[in-house]
């Protein structure tokens, strides 16, 4: 489970976060909609501590992050914490270096110490549940885009993760490719893995999610089931940006 | 060209019997001091690079001030000042030695250069995806950065490299015996400069050939897992 309190974060003089509370039970998915610039990515980010939240507290499982404006975070806490969140990236983020095997391998045998040949066999289940087990020789820019995030999700799972994140990942792809990462996802869901996912598919979060939270302007305007959200809500700004995306 | 065919038959005398001994100065000498010092230069380069990167104040200005001053002047200069100018404080080099030195200094400041612009040319985003799976600073330096670097700062080395090769004919200005120097001397005593010089011009081009070969071969072996 994940608890998010109170969560602030500012860039410079741009408050991007004004204040979070959100929760997100075990083996349930949120899915994040808002307009550009409302502090999506931020929210995100800051779940994976790639940015540093300036206020607020982050409970994951058992561990508790507090944070205080100027008080550094030890590097251990850091890092412990991000191995128990995964990050999937709108741009994918593979490591160009090395193929489709060894990028779901890496993290497996350098962070969390496991044998070659138990992450090898970990990475070869994962690709197959991904539905690119022919593919695990292939190097990044082998493959399509549709096929690189998902090895990306497969390189996110292989860290058994508490909780996977997932910024736009279809956005960056062709439309004919959407589907295929979707459904890697959807099947995530049915499993029970713990997900939040910012995207613009609307379809998706009315299928998948089991809350849907409106952000605008740094903070949640709404959330509740995708029902509540998408038809029953009365909320001026969460209506005007339902009519946008639907009209476009 | 040639007044008569004696003239003729002299200067291909010449140049046969002394092509092998110039090629043998360049292998004895030439080879080993542009390897050694591209070795240790990369080597030196590599951590002017991580000092120049680090959020560590003092390694910067350390590694700056280096690299200002190395690559601020002459390369001559600099092998002159150790090897005529330490003597007289007390510090006395052999020839080899004090060219493997300021080789070594002058490929350090230069490399440094590019390693440290092919470090930071590698997207943001492959720090984040590191990050994202739990690896420290260092683990992704070490496992997802600088594999990358490497394949980036091939063809630019590769370039520093045959550079190297014929700059180390500077070191015949102290006495070192490499190819070039050996030239100098044959040229000296048999009265036929245009020829002899030719002859090691023709010598360095065979060794840069060669090298450029041993560049391609090498970037291509990088080239093959490279996305674009
Ligand atoms: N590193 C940064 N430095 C300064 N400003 C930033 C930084 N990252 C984000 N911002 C600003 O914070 C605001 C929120 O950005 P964010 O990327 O979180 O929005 P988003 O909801 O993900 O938008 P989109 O739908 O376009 O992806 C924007 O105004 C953006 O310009
Ligand atoms: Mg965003």
């Amino acid at each position: 489970m994940i608890q998010i309190q109170n969560l602030h974060k500012s860039f410079g003089t741009l408050e991007v976060l004004k204040g979070i509370d959100l929760s997100i039970p075990k083996g349930t998915t949120a899915v994040i909609i808002g307009p550009s610039g409302s502090g999506k990515t931020t929210l995100l980010r800051c779940l994976n501590l790639l940015e540093i939240p300036d206020q607020g507290n982050i409970q994951l499982g058992d561990q508790i992050i507090q944070f205080k404006a100027g008080a550094k975070l030890k590097s251990k806490e850091v890092v412990d914490f991000r191995k128990n969140t995964g990050m999937v990236f709108q741009g994918y983020n593979l490591f160009p270096h090395l193929t489709a095997l060894e990028n779901v391998m890496e993290g497996q045998v350098t962070v969390l110490k496991r044998s070659k040949t138990d992450a090898e066999a970990k990475a070869r289940k994962l690709l197959e549940k991904v539905g690119l087990k022919e593919r695990a020789d292939m190097y990044p820019h082998q493959l399509s885009g549709g096929q690189q995030q998902r090895v990306g999700i497969a390189r996110a799972m292989a860290m058994d993760p508490q909780v996977l994140l997932f910024d736009e990942p279809t956005s960056a792809l062709d439309p004919e490719l959407v589907g295929e990462v979707l459904k890697v996802m959807k099947d995530l869901a049915k499993e029970n893995m713990t997900m939040v996912v910012v995207t613009h598919e609307m379809q998706f979060a009315q299928d998948v999610a089991d809350q849907v939270i409106f952000m605008d302007q740094g903070v949640v305007v709404e959330k509740g089931t995708p029902e509540q959200v998408f038809q029953q809500t009365s909320n001026q700004r969460t209506l005007q940006f339902l009519n946008k995306v639907s009209s476009r | 060209m040639f007044a008569d065919q004696e003239r003729f038959d002299r200067i291909v005398g010449i140049l046969s019997d002394s092509f092998f001994p110039i090629l043998k100065a360049g292998i004895q000498f030439t080879i080993p001091l542009t390897l050694i010092t591209f070795v240790l230069g990369l080597i030196l380069a590599f951590f002017i690079a991580l000092a120049r990167i680090t959020n560590i104040k003092v390694l910067n200005v350390i590694a700056r001030f280096f690299v200002w001053i190395f690559r601020g002047t002459p390369l001559l200069v600099q092998i002159f000042i150790l090897f005529y100018g330490l003597p007289s404080l007390g510090i006395t080099l052999n020839p080899f030695p004090a060219a493997v030195i300021a080789f070594t200094i002058n490929v350090g400041a230069y490399s440094s250069e590019i390693i440290r612009a092919a470090i930071l040319s590698i997207p943001k985003g492959q720090w984040e995806a590191a990050y994202s799976i739990g690896m420290t600073k260092s683990q992704a330096m070490r496992r997802i950065i600088i594999p990358q670097a490497i394949r980036v700062s091939l063809p630019p080395l590769g370039n520093s490299f045959i550079s190297l090769v014929k700059d180390t004919s500077l070191a015949a200005t102290i006495t070192v015996t490499e190819l070039f120097q050996k030239g100098q001397q044959i040229a000296a005593y048999t009265y036929e400069p245009l020829w002899i010089y030719i002859e090691v011009a023709f010598i360095y081009l065979i060794f840069s050939t060669v090298l450029s070969y041993l560049q391609n071969w090498l970037e291509a072996r990088f080239e093959r897992s490279v996305a674009k």
